[in-house]
């Protein structure tokens, strides 16, 4: 067998590079507002609801999904453009970036009728937000290895346990959540979890505690569940068959250009302390930097625009998540290196130095979020044929 | 790009099957094999895949030039027909007839200048010249009071210093001293071309280069045992290839961004340095830490003659530094980038 990874040089169409400059204009319009700003933005306060209705009113969220949802039918590589310039901006698209990137394509492909027109064309106004509760105290890359109990009841299931680091739970509308609705089997390990739509907002017996991150930010949160009760509707796909699910959306997931651009910020002020005559140490270190960051969006744009095309490369999106938390996770270390020499006294020295500890501080979670390195390697190997 | 149902890429993917099998060459006693190889290149065309039919070429697309190197690379292709493409490429692009056999180029660094004179005969020293001792005649861009002129050259009539690549293939010195050129034209080619075509050609062979030895690791790790099971059930290995895989994947992409930029008549502009920079800056990352892994994956028979591990990290740690190592095209990456401002740095990754 010989393996045979493709990713092909694919082009954003001009029809992208139009709208690019649209988001471009509308971010200016909104720094210009006072809605954000995108320094201070880099360090935190990434959650602000007009902002997202006003992204929604664009038509920028649930940009591929049907119309009839609320959706624009419009391309990967359209939702991809919009993405990567919210990012680098560091726009606050908290309050609704996982339900747009995650959340949203799940409830498209396993909800029922009703949830489906109730939920998703308010998700595409900017209106709905939504968390992830898959991790637990007890694990967090063994998935299926998760406890928290659904019980069948009369018309729907009583939830018991806890879920943790989940991100923004404390501002979110919904969850998506994994429970064990029966044990696994001997033969198959991931058997026996179900995918919940859980309501944070008008489900009682819910608690919501803030766990704290070394920075000092309430992010995520501990979710204790007492005997919450969830309706059958909102159970998500097939019962004890969560494992069956996911495949596409996974190389989706993983292959965006947020999987690499987080601490692009550093960049950024990293060419600015560095002026526009760098010394050839320094001037290696960015032109490495940025090699670095265009190979790594060349071939995140070709796996979206394989997706578009109707292919599943896994594996490619494996491999640029990998990839891309290891650069951006290296690059606030090297940036500091590489900036060691601009003088105290540089004017734009004061503004690196505040940006470039906020990255070296976020740093460490870079390859942890969303599955660590060691899971996501475990998974290329596996693509390799080697598990 | 699309290798299937192309004629040109099938072509060579059969016929180095067939005559550039890398263990075959490796066992063998003489190199009866090459002239065998080489003239099957070059009566397909292959040799002249990037000169104009007009010239008596075959007139391929660009890409299609830099998909044979990428196949040519999965093979450790041990001749020079990246050398004699290239050659071919800066002859017909200077409107110059391309004579048959194997070409080489000069100069090939930023460094060495070749000066054409009054009495318009060659002046000047190019170092590293690739296969320089195994070609007839070497094609030289040569300066004249600020014109550029491209000049075929027979090799005896210069004088020629042996030295040898980690793959001991040829990286000889050729000293011009007032040598006659075969032909000579002036040229709109300029040295930056040259270097960013060489750059380039050099990133698709290091792509394929480093997707075999990904290919021969997987394969190994699963026929080896250690401690009663195949090293490939080690989670450390597994997390070896899967960053095997990573730096083939990012090199393979960055060269074949770089290859559709040059393909689309981009190659020479703002957006053209960017992408080979990168590609060669990536790329030759790649080949470092690419090497490393499958040797490690391989154990001592990787350090062997025996084995052909060897004739494919060789070659790598070679193409590297070939036409500008990582550091050099790093170094002026990042000065551009400075220089432009840190505004534009967002907006010149986003364009492309
Ligand atoms: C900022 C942040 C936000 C997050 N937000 C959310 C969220 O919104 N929702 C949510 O559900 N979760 C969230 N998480 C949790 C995240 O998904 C988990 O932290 C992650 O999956 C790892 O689980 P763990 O922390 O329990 O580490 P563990 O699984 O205990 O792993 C500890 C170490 O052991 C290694 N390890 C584990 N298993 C293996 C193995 N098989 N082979 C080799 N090494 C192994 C890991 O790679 C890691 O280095 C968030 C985490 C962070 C840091």
């Amino acid at each position: 067998m010989t393996v045979n990874i493709r990713f092909d040089p694919i082009r954003l169409p001009k029809i992208c590079q139009d709208l690019r400059h649209e988001v471009r204009d509308f971010l200016h319009e909104e720094e210009a507002a006072g809605t954000f700003d995108r320094r201070e933005n880099a360090m935190g306060g990434i959650f602000n609801k007009e902002f997202s209705r006003k992204v929604g009113a664009k038509g920028w969220i649930g940009m591929s999904w049907p119309k009839k949802y609320g959706g624009h039918e419009r391309t990967f590589l359209e939702r991809y453009v919009v993405t990567e310039e919210m990012r680098v901006a560091n726009a606050p698209v908290r309050g609704h970036f996982t339900a747009d990137r995650q959340s949203g394509p799940i409830i498209l492909k396993l909800a029922d009728e009703d949830i489906k027109a109730d939920i998703l064309p308010r998700i595409a106004a900017g209106e709905c937000t939504f968390c992830i509760g898959m991790s637990e105290p007890s694990n967090g890359s063994d998935l299926f290895a998760a406890r928290v109990k659904a019980t069948k009841t009369d018309g729907g299931w009583l939830i018991n346990g806890s879920k943790i680091w989940t991100s923004y739970a404390h501002l979110a509308d919904y969850m998506i959540a994994l429970f064990r609705t029966s044990p696994c089997t001997k033969e198959n390990r991931r058997h026996g979890l179900t995918n919940f739509l859980v309501d944070l907002k008008n489900f009682n017996d819910i608690k919501i505690n803030p766990v704290v991150n070394l920075r000092g930010q309430h992010e995520f949160n501990e979710v204790v569940f007492e005997d919450t009760f969830i309706p059958d509707q909102y159970v998500l796909g097939e019962i004890d068959g969560a494992w069956k699910q996911a495949t596409s959306e996974l190389a989706y997931e993983r292959s965006g250009p947020e999987r690499f651009l987080e601490t692009s910020y550093v960049l950024f002020e990293l060419a600015q302390v560095l002026g526009k005559q760098p010394d050839s140490r320094a001037a290696e270190g960015l032109g490495r930097l940025v090699a670095g960051l265009h190979t790594l969006r060349r071939m995140s744009v070709s796996v979206n625009g394989m997706l578009q095309a109707g292919e599943e490369p896994t594996i490619q999106g494996s491999l640029v998540k990998d990839l891309g938390t290891i650069w951006e996770q290296e690059l606030p270390a090297k940036a500091r290196d590489l900036a060691t020499f601009v003088p105290p006294g540089n004017s734009n020295r004061a503004s690196f130095d505040a940006l470039l500890n906020y990255g070296i501080q976020v740093a460490p979670k870079l390859t942890i979020q969303g599955g660590t390195t060691e899971v996501l390697r475990g998974i290329i190997a596996r693509g390799l044929g080697l598990r | 790009m699309n290798g299937s149902d192309n004629i040109i890429i099938n072509t060579t993917a059969k016929i180095l099957n067939d005559l550039c099998d890398p263990q075959t060459i490796n066992n063998s006693n003489d190199e009866k094999w090459k002239s065998t190889l080489w003239s099957a290149l070059e009566e397909n065309g292959l040799t002249r895949a990037w000169v104009p039919e007009e010239f008596n070429g075959v007139g391929a697309d660009v890409a299609d030039g830099f998909e044979i190197l990428r196949i040519a690379g999965q093979f450790a292709i041990p001749v020079p027909i990246a050398e004699t493409l290239l050659a071919g490429w800066l002859l017909s692009e200077t409107g110059l007839n391309v004579p048959d056999g194997m070409l080489s180029i000069a100069p090939v660094n930023q460094h060495d200048t070749v000066m054409l004179d009054e009495n318009d005969t060659l002046t000047g020293t190019a170092h590293q010249i690739p296969f320089g001792r195994d070609v007839a005649q070497v094609v030289v861009l040569a300066e004249k009071s600020g014109q550029t002129f491209l000049a075929l050259v027979n090799r005896e009539d210069c004088i020629l210093q042996q030295y040898d690549s980690h793959a001991s293939e040829p990286r000889d010195t050729i000293e011009f001293n007032r040598v006659s050129p075969v032909q000579c034209a002036e040229t709109k080619v300029t040295r930056d071309h040259l270097l960013r075509m060489g750059a380039a050609i050099r990133c698709s062979e290091m792509g394929g280069a480093l997707q075999h030895i990904l290919n021969i690791a997987v394969q190994y790790s699963k026929e080896r045992e250690a401690f009663g099971r195949p090293i490939s059930k080690f989670q450390a290995v597994q997390h070896n290839l899967a960053q095997l895989a990573g730096e083939a994947a990012a090199a393979v992409s960055a060269a074949s961004s770089a290859a559709d930029t040059i393909n689309s008549g981009d190659g020479f502009n703002d957006a053209g340095f960017l992408e080979i920079a990168s590609a060669k800056i990536r790329a030759g990352e790649a080949a470092g830490k690419g090497a490393a892994i499958g040797h490690q994956v391989h154990g001592a028979i990787g350090y062997t003659t025996e084995h052909i591990l060897h004739r494919y990290t060789q070659r790598l740690w070679s193409w590297r530094d070939d036409f500008g190592g990582e550091s050099v095209w790093a170094v002026a990456l990042g000065e551009f980038v400075a220089a432009n401002g840190a505004d534009q740095l967002w907006p010149t990754i986003a364009a492309r």
